[in-house]
């Protein structure tokens, strides 16, 4: 695990005060936590107004990973896909969410759809959404133990049971 | 101790808490309003101003009742928890993850190889168009994206278009039967049953083909191929006919369509829905047009849309995409080239078959690909494509290693169902079915 996670080259591009990287041809722009809705809000403004996918990565196993110069890489990140339809165009917002403080803002009242997609991050990371209208579990029973896709969650067995087996 | 034992086992029932609708009592007008608002994109006294937006129904007017998710017209195990004054609907929330299997967790423990029979299984309905995308990100880290093989291009497509074709045909089936015209479900199920022969004969299997791999695909097409697609062209428009007859004139037909479900363009790309929900608001969007992928930049075809956004929309939308298919599949063939059905990079193809009983390297390289896998470098990548339920994407995050770091499906049918409760919201009970059908959800790629 060295150290381009970069992902691609750096540009000097910036977006809204913001770094651009390209990854793999991609463009991903790089926000941090406190302007993430502001600069989402500039972004639908700027035709980039359908948000087609919300996800997270834990990158627990990746310490040494290097996001771009000047940003700290911390544990989780969250990965936003937007997609501009008079452009034809795909931007990816990239945020680094700290494990201390695993909390982002909503973007529900910018982009409703993003309602069962947080749901689903929280689910599974354990990120946590302020603002959102309805932050409990969505795929996981409500009363399951842990977050399943974060990277210190085992992949767990259960042992199977067979009808009348000798205990 | 088995798991039967368990006391919380017992006590936990099927009472999903807080992930249930909330009765009418435990909710402010304000978290009403925000719920039916924020997709209009209005303000609280805006959404308030709305006539179908009710607030002042006591407790005692209406009743929370389940649908699901046993209930046959919801497609697996959908739950449905509706709100309801008479058979009107007030609120509907969907609750989900009665499928849930990890398989985002299941993919980081296989390597790129085999993440093909784990991705088949989410939306099993275009099995072909999960292998797909997946195969286009693992291609787009590895760098060897622009190096397909021209004729593995083309088989990709006409598998997509023969998959999206099944699909739609398949739609066609259950959503006659949920509305009533149960000989609608003989036919589609027959007529999908002959593209399921074809894919058979070409993968093996009827569905979870794991046929589409990175680098290619993983044979080529057998002998009289090409008869057995003219085949199934030739076939279906009389089919296509037919159900015209039995369907779309049909005065009970459209009744029952017409008008249920609307959805506006607005809310629908608030909401991030796509494919025929998307389209049958008016907006023309179909990723295979709008950023073409493989070789769809060179096919003539049309994006069908609708103009009220209703279930009769996405009903006819869907029914003469199958045409617009079988369009694509006629040039296909035309254009089908010649060569390899896959890239000849050592590093991801497996040495060929009979290579592996007259060479020791070719033995030891088949080995070590099927049990190590080839390692992908560090990076992250979103490929998506339209798929028959709308934009399938793949995002992979690599960290170097033979199996990914994290793979998430942003799967259509998991955005598209945020849709139904506005879809529904005023509607009546009856309706609920056909919002229901005309979204067409797979839950299977819902919960993965």
């Amino acid at each position: 695990m060295s150290e381009s996670v970069a992902q691609g080259h750096e540009t000097a591009e910036t977006l809204h005060g913001f770094p651009v990287v390209n990854s793999l041809g991609q463009k991903v722009l790089l926000v941090d936590r406190a302007s993430y809705v502001q600069v989402l809000k500039k972004l639908a403004d700027d035709s980039f107004d359908m948000c087609v996918d919300l996800t997270a990565v834990d990158y627990l196993l990746m310490p040494n990973r290097t996001v771009a110069a000047g940003i700290t890489p911390e544990r989780y990140e969250l990965v936003v896909n937007l997609l501009s339809m008079t452009r034809r165009e795909r931007l990816r917002v990239r945020v680094q969410v700290p494990e201390s403080d695993a909390t982002m803002p909503s973007l529900f009242d910018l982009h409703p759809g993003t309602e069962a997609m947080e749901r689903e991050v929280f689910d599974m990371f354990g990120i946590t959404f302020e603002g959102h209208p309805d932050m409990t579990r969505i795929l996981m029973p409500e009363d399951w133990d842990g977050h399943p896709l974060r990277k210190d969650y085992e992949v767990g067995r259960i042992p199977v049971q067979f009808k009348g087996a000798p205990a | 101790m088995t798991v039967l034992d368990d006391p919380s086992f017992a006590s936990a029932g099927t009472d999903e808490g807080g992930q249930e609708l909330r009765s009418r009592s435990e909710l402010t007008a304000k978290e009403l309003l925000r719920e039916a608002g924020a997709v209009l994109r209005m303000s609280e006294s805006e959404a308030a101003a709305l006539a179908d937006v009710q607030q002042d129904i006591g407790e005692d007017q209406s009743m929370i009742i389940n649908m699901g998710p046993q209930h046959p017209s919801t497609h697996g195990v959908l739950r449905l928890m509706l709100e309801l004054q008479g058979e009107t609907v007030l609120r509907c929330k969907p609750i989900i993850g009665y499928l849930h299997t990890g398989m985002e967790k299941t993919a980081e423990q296989l390597t790129f190889m085999q993440g093909g029979t784990n991705v088949t299984r989410m939306d099993y309905l275009s099995p072909l168009n999960n292998e797909l995308v997946f195969s286009l990100a693992v291609e787009k880290l590895l760098g060897i994206d622009g190096d397909i093989p021209e004729r593995a291009v083309w088989m990709r497509m006409l598998l997509s278009e023969l998959n999206r074709m099944s699909s739609h045909i398949l739609f066609l089936a259950t959503n006659g039967m949920d509305i009533g015209a149960i000989s609608m479900m003989l036919y589609g199920w027959r007529e999908r049953e002959e593209v399921l022969r074809f894919f058979q004969k070409v993968t093996g299997l009827r569905m979870n083909h794991n046929f589409i791999r990175p680098g290619g695909l993983a044979a080529d097409l057998p002998p009289g191929w090409r008869d057995d697609v003219l085949d199934i062209l030739e076939i279906l428009p009389a089919r296509l006919d037919e159900y015209d007859t039995l369907m779309t004139g049909q005065p009970i037909w459209r009744e029952r369509l017409q008008g249920v479900g609307v959805i506006t363009a607005r809310e629908a790309v608030a909401l991030g829905a796509t494919g025929p929900i998307l389209r049958s608001t008016g907006v023309p969007w179909d990723l295979r047009r709008d950023i073409p992928y493989l070789r769809y930049d060179e096919l003539e075809f049309d994006v069908v849309v609708g103009s009220y956004g209703d279930a009769y929309d996405r009903y006819a939308i869907r029914l003469n995409e199958v045409r617009e298919s079988m369009r694509i599949v006629y040039q296909i063939l035309d254009k089908m080239p010649k060569g390899d059905y896959r890239i000849q990079d050592k590093k991801v193809t497996p040495p060929p078959r009979a290579r592996i009983d007259e060479s020791m390297e070719a033995l030891i390289h088949h080995f070590k690909i099927f049990t190590e896998g080839f390692k992908v470098p560090e990076g992250e990548v979103y490929v998506a494509i339209e798929s028959p339920r709308g934009e399938i994407g793949c995002y992979i995050a690599s960290d170097g290693s033979s199996k990914p770091y994290r793979m998430h499906m942003r799967a259509p049918s998991f955005v598209n169902i945020q849709s139904m409760p506005h879809m529904m919201r005023g509607s009546l009970v009856a309706d609920a079915v056909a919002v229901i059908s005309s979204v067409d959800p797979v839950l299977g790629e819902v919960d993965r």
